[in-house]
């Protein structure tokens, strides 16, 4: 139970038990001013008016579009992506850096002391119930689709060298690559893979994160996306300059979530259909999403202590058992050096990987990390508002080493196991079927090799599942919390309603054909958040600055 | 009979607590009980307080407000929670022999269809709790 804070008032010496000092931002909002309270058909809600409508308008619309106009549509948004990712692949990585910057930085200077929900303030949740729930809405998913794909194809591109078309490089090798030099092409290819699920990415969420639990905790402001600009834009934030930010923020979720419920589905119907030759069909999909659907609902229901956080926590025990498994019967001596040798690549390619400017290898840079960079600040709205919302009564310094530096080590970890048990399967063993299956199918060939191939890949196909289930429910509340003006008490159905419409929208658009049109909406959302972000940053700052700071 | 009434009220709900509230006055003078208003708030800030401690302050005040007007002593119970839609029922069970409450008197709607997904608190309580439970319902 969670029931901190719990105090019996008058029976006691009379004074409220403060949390401690904190600096309230002096606003005359109320929180749920602009909401609207009704009872339609016997469901309670309690909604804010315009984000809510035109949230769900926009999405309406946009789903109805991309099905109708579909070969209209795709290209369009294709060509939005490739354009964003190749034209502003620096302002990408140069935001990146920024916020690796402000938030490493952040742990060394006094303002680390300040601590979430005022001084006296106390966590909500157990190390391990907050940190599975960190980790599990932050990346699970991607962890089990890449962690063998990603370090495999960078290997294989860097040992490939670079090749040149008319002066531009065609190669999608990260840096110079290391042609011919295999041991160069691992380090390299792991250093790369490490870049892309290492510091970067849970910088984001830290800064989404950080400046979203500060403006609600400690300055009394509501729970979304709009609280972050008030430095900036003073009392306009509650006018339609907020809404517009909220509405971004739902749809960068919604569409998020969606899209990748629908490639969940994919994989795990490829996993299914590779181990027991279930029909990889669309049937067996939507039976898939249904089900993640209602095993969501239920999580949601159940509320984020009972729900969310034991969900999370099965998952990460079972993702632990399997990494364990894999370092034991996996080339264990080779991991175990691996870790530190990867680790020190990673620090060492660092400058070089994420530099903006003067980039050669504009297929990777591009291609992979710009892109990977846009999708995690699409997903930043979500991840970071979760994350928020169960880290009261961490200090800065406690939150941002647990958001950055644990889950980093752990991604380190988690790739050279996964992807140096492959790599040495195809470098060492010669076994080539990982190297010659499909993205989808990798980590189950990676498995199949090892001892006990069936009940892994089993348990992998659902941790996939899991996964999902943990990004639904989590993803649900943030949204309602969003379309309720920043309350977290509004009634249950609302939430139900969320968790419901992103399944909908998964199979709609699969069934449609429209997902990858959704995953290039979702990306470009990516563009408008790195300057929400870059705003956040600055916000942090300046709250932080006026917040008392602990002995 | 009953000697200690748990009262779990909401704050940004007042009107719709009045039956509830006259009825656990009634009560408290008929047996001569303490009374204690219990209040499950968010730990975000929300539309009745900004922070947890003023949700404190501000049940504190009501809870002085009910006493004088049934005359019985009223104490207050403030309960923060991450979740407090869905960890109501806990928080309420808990509260229940935390302060050792004979008797729980809480409003309630009619009963609805969608009582089937979403269930009552009221009757949710009655049936997990060993101490009498009065749910009010409106007019």
């Amino acid at each position: 139970m969670s029931n901190n804070n719990s105090t019996e008032a008058t029976e006691g010496v009379g004074v409220p038990a403060p949390e401690g000092p904190a600096n309230l931002i002096d606003t005359d909002y109320v929180i749920g001013q602009d909401n609207v309270t009704a009872n339609k058909f016997g469901v309670d809600v309690d909604l804010h008016g315009k984000v809510f409508t035109i949230s769900a308008l926009v999405i309406l619309l946009f789903v109805i579009t991309t099905l109708a106009l579909q070969n209209q549509v795709g290209p369009l948004f294709e060509s939005l992506r490739v354009w964003l990712t190749s034209n502003l692949s620096w302002f990408f990585l140069a935001g990146a850096n920024v916020f690796v910057l402000v938030s490493v930085g952040l742990i060394f200077t006094p303002l680390g002391k300040v601590r979430l929900g005022g001084q006296h303030a106390t966590p909500d949740f157990s190390y391990a119930g907050w940190f599975a729930m960190l980790f599990a809405a932050g990346m699970g998913i991607g962890l089990m689709y890449f962690g063998v794909s990603e370090p495999l194809s960078h290997f294989g591109t860097a040992v490939g060298g670079t090749s040149m078309d008319g002066g531009v490089r065609t190669d999608w090798a990260p840096l110079g690559a290391a042609a011919g030099d295999q041991d160069a092409a691992i380090s390299l290819g792991m250093a790369a893979t490490i870049f892309h699920w290492g510091l970067h990415p849970w910088a984001i969420y830290a800064v989404v994160a950080l400046s979203l639990a500060l403006f609600s905790f400690n300055k009394g402001l509501p729970l979304t996306m709009r609280s972050v600009f008030y430095p900036i834009l003073g009392e306009r934030v509650w006018g339609w300059p907020g809404h517009a930010i909220d509405i971004l923020a739902v749809f960068a979720t919604l569409f998020g979530l969606a899209t990748s419920l629908g490639l969940g589905a994919q994989q795990a119907t490829a996993g299914l259909s590779h181990l027991f030759g279930v029909p990889g069909n669309e049937v067996t999909m939507v039976l898939l999403i249904i089900g993640i659907t209602i095993v969501a609902l239920g999580s949601v229901m159940l509320g984020v202590d009972k729900g969310v956080q034991r969900l999370s926590q099965i998952n990460m025990a079972l993702a632990a058992l399997l990494l364990v498994f894999v370092i034991l019967v996996g080339p264990t001596l080779l991991i175990a050096t691996g870790f530190f040798e990867y680790l020190l690549s990673y620090f060492t390619h660092l400058p070089a990987l994420s530099n903006p400017f003067g980039r050669d290898d504009a297929n990777f840079s591009q291609g992979w990390t710009a892109f990977y960079w846009a999708w995690w600040i699409s997903w930043s709205p979500f991840v970071g508002m979760f994350i928020a919302r169960v880290s009261r009564g961490r200090t800065v310094r406690e939150f941002l080493i647990a958001v950055l530096v644990i889950p980093t080590l752990i991604s380190v970890l988690w790739m050279t196991a996964l992807g140096g048990t492959a790599i040495d399967q195809v470098v060492n063993q010669g076994l080539d079927s990982v190297a010659a299956a499909s993205g989808d199918l990798q980590l189950f060939e990676m498995l199949a090799n090892l001892p006990l191939g069936l009940i892994t890949s089993v348990i992998a196909i659902f941790l996939v599942i899991v996964f999902f289930v943990t990004s639904s429910d989590s993803g649900s509340l943030v949204i309602d919390a969003i379309t309720a003006g920043g309350k977290v008490d509004a009634p249950k159905p609302q939430r139900m309603f969320w968790a419901i419409i992103e399944g909908a929208i998964a199979i709609a658009l699969l069934l449609g054909g429209g997902l990858s049109a959704l995953q290039a909406m979702a990306v470009s959302a990516g563009f408008p958040f790195t300057l929400v972000l870059l705003v956040a940053c600055y916000s942090i700052i300046k709250g932080l600055m006026d917040e008392p700071r602990g002995a | 009979m009953f000697t200690k009434i748990l009262v779990p009220v909401d704050l940004a709900h007042i009107e719709a607590l009045q039956r509830s509230l006259s009825t656990t006055a009634d009560l408290a003078r008929h047996y001569g009980a303490a009374v204690c208003y219990l209040g499950v708030t968010a730990t975000t800030p929300g539309t009745v307080a900004r922070s947890p401690e003023e949700y404190e302050a501000k049940l504190k005040a009501f809870a002085e407000e009910q006493g004088r007007i049934h005359g019985q002593p009223a104490t207050a119970k403030c309960v923060s929670s991450p979740d407090p839609v869905v960890d109501l029922d806990d928080h309420i069970l808990d509260a229940i022999h935390a302060v050792d409450a004979d008797l729980v008197v809480m409003a309630t709607h009619l009963p609805k269809h969608l009582d089937a997904v979403v269930p009552a608190h009221g009757g949710k309580i009655a049936a997990h709790t060993d101490v009498s439970v009065f749910l009010v319902r409106p007019a």
